[in-house]
């Protein structure tokens, strides 16, 4: 099989769940609570999930006989096609709910347009993920809203993470190939019922939606912010040490 | 010390009377469960608290040296793998603490007395994980020797506990055969694999014996315990079953033990190993291990850093508390 157009679709979708699971792990043993240490793992779990079988599907497209681990260790950074939003540095808890917020609300109106539609693969992987996704959204909403609404300190700190983040949510939306066309869902159509979404919970925790302006795409076509070479460098050091080697 | 106990202020207060001490020694002595609503000697409950306690602290910093290879885990399956096992520890010393509070201390205490120090965890986390190998040598040896501790404390007499350890257990024999498989995987693969594999081995075989605690004529707490029906067998029988059921597992895994005197006695039916060094098991405990001080820092760094969002989730909690009331 050889589906070039599709395989650049499947591997954004999959490059973006790594990124992000990636950012995740991070908190394990750094949560604020030892509850949401739990949390941040299976929201991170879940989304390693995701993308080793939209990878494993991307190789299957592509045809070359790369494996998930090929993909995922062994492209560089201009091979990657995450978008920017989740491969940000990520240090502060408010930022962290403030782009899962933004993130799993996009995965999940993605996913339930995919699980309906007519690629069998993809409809599939997406009707599973579509109920973990639904809760990512869960949890991250009930964090806005509590750091929105909590103490003036949250609040102050949680609407300058929206802030900071808000510039790179537009790429989420950005269209696929015209030729997919009638294939999979074109991600422009879900700006509007993903972002009322997203307006709605941050109105509901007193929080503004910020009025700043969009930053550079790019991310799908491999085009990404400094950091994300940091990121992999420390992903594939170990697995690129040992060419060849099985784990 | 991760389901082992030999702190030094058990003997305090031992000898504080129960309400009704003859009713407890017959419970005890019928091998029934103490519940939390019960009568039970200060002592006991004492002893009881630091224990589980020191059992919870051991899980939550344990998921330190393991969370330093989630982020370079070597294939995406060994990452979700690691993932879920350190997840499991968080989850291990969630049970533990809600454990606790059935004797009526606060959580929120409990981790304040390990923050200042005042309370311990188990001294084979103050060692670095420095390879992807030292992963699946925790798994097989530490879970390996925790479940070994744990398993009796299955029976403990305090029930929350023992029904608590049942689940641990089980995911911990699960935690075991993961570390076993990465070991297994690394000594069959390339020959760089194989020295990760028996270096990781060679450092991390001694500090899992001296997770038993210190040899039986030293042991002054042990005593007391095993009377109260908390521990079960003694640390010396627990190290010999622990050397027992491990020197076969490594044999299959193709590594060998940092042990020049490890041999079998045919007599006794039991595996011979070398003197333990405990000098260096006491000032790792004393706080002069290799990573104390960064275990310690990076737990008192996450509390405080997110304090600002427990404090955030507390506000908003009584402000819906109102709400719902003026609803009312």
């Amino acid at each position: 099989m050889n589906d070039r157009p599709l395989f650049e679709y499947t591997l954004g979708l999959a490059d973006d769940a790594l990124v992000s699971a990636q950012r995740m792990g991070w908190w394990i043993s750094r949560a604020p609570e030892l509850e949401e240490d739990v949390a941040m793992a299976n929201i991170g779990l879940d989304q390693v999930g995701q993308a080793r079988s939209l990878l494993t599907y991307a190789g299957e497209l592509e045809g070359e006989g790369r494996t998930e681990d090929d993909l995922a260790y062994l492209r560089d950074d201009r091979e990657f096609r995450n978008v920017k939003l989740v491969e940000r540095p990520m240090t502060d808890f408010g930022v962290a709910m403030a782009r899962l917020l933004m993130f799993s609300t996009y995965q999940l109106h993605l996913y339930r347009a995919l699980s309906a539609g007519s690629d069998a693969t993809l409809s599939g992987i997406a009707a599973k993920a579509v109920k973990e996704v639904a809760y990512h959204v869960d949890h991250a909403t009930h964090w806005v809203l509590r750091l929105g609404d909590g103490t003036d300190e949250s609040h102050t700190r949680m609407q300058a993470a929206l802030d900071a983040e808000w510039p790179y949510v537009d790429e989420l939306f950005g269209s696929r190939a015209p030729s997919l066309a009638g294939r999979v869902v074109d991600p422009a159509e879900l700006r509007d019922p993903a972002l009322t979404d997203v307006r709605r919970v941050v109105g509901e925790a007193t929080l503004t939606v910020p009025e700043v302006p969009t930053a550079l795409g790019g991310g799908r076509q491999g085009l990404h912010t400094e950091h994300l070479g940091f990121l992999l460098a420390e992903m594939q050091h170990l697995h690129r040490s040992h060419p060849g080697a099985t784990w | 010390m991760y389901g082992n106990d030999f702190g030094s202020d058990q003997a305090a207060d031992q000898h504080v009377p129960a309400p009704d001490e003859q009713a407890f020694a017959a419970l005890l002595a019928d091998e029934g469960r103490v519940e939390p609503r019960d009568d039970m000697p200060g002592a006991y409950r004492k002893s009881l608290v630091r224990q589980i306690a020191q059992h919870a602290h051991s899980e939550i910093i344990g998921m330190q040296p393991e969370g330093n290879w989630i982020s370079r885990a070597p294939s995406l399956r060994r990452k979700a793998i690691l993932m879920a096992k350190v997840q499991d520890e968080a989850g291990h010393g969630l049970y533990l603490y809600a454990a606790a509070e059935t004797l009526g201390v606060d959580r929120a205490d409990l981790v304040d007395q390990l923050h200042s120090g005042r309370q311990k965890y188990s001294s084979i986390f103050n060692y670095p994980t420095l390879t992807w190998a030292d992963v699946g040598a925790i798994g097989w040896l530490v879970d390996g020797a925790a479940i070994t501790n744990q398993v009796p404390l299955c029976r403990c007499s305090y029930g929350p506990y023992a029904r608590a350890m049942v689940r641990v257990c089980k995911e911990e024999s699960f935690h075991q055969r993961q570390g076993f498989e990465i070991l297994h995987t690394l000594s069959h693969g390339t020959s760089e694999q194989k020295a990760m594999a028996q270096d990781a081995v060679n450092r991390y075989w001694w500090p899992s014996l001296m997770m038993f605690g210190p040899p039986d004529d030293d042991s002054p707490n042990s005593a007391q315990s095993m009377a109260w029906g908390i521990k079960r067998f003694s640390n010396d029988e627990l190290r010999q079953r622990f050397v027992d059921m491990t020197v076969p597992q490594s044999e299959a895994l193709g590594l060998t033990l940092p042990d020049p005197d490890l041999r079998w006695n045919e007599e006794r039916a039991h595996y011979e190993y070398g003197a333990i060094d405990f000098t260096e098991l006491f000032e790792v405990i004393k706080g002069n291990g290799p990573c104390n001080a960064e275990r310690m820092a990076h737990k008192r760094r996450a509390h405080a850093e997110g304090a600002w969002v427990r404090e955030a989730a507390d506000a908003y909690a009584a402000k819906q508390a109102r709400r719902t009331e003026s609803v009312a």
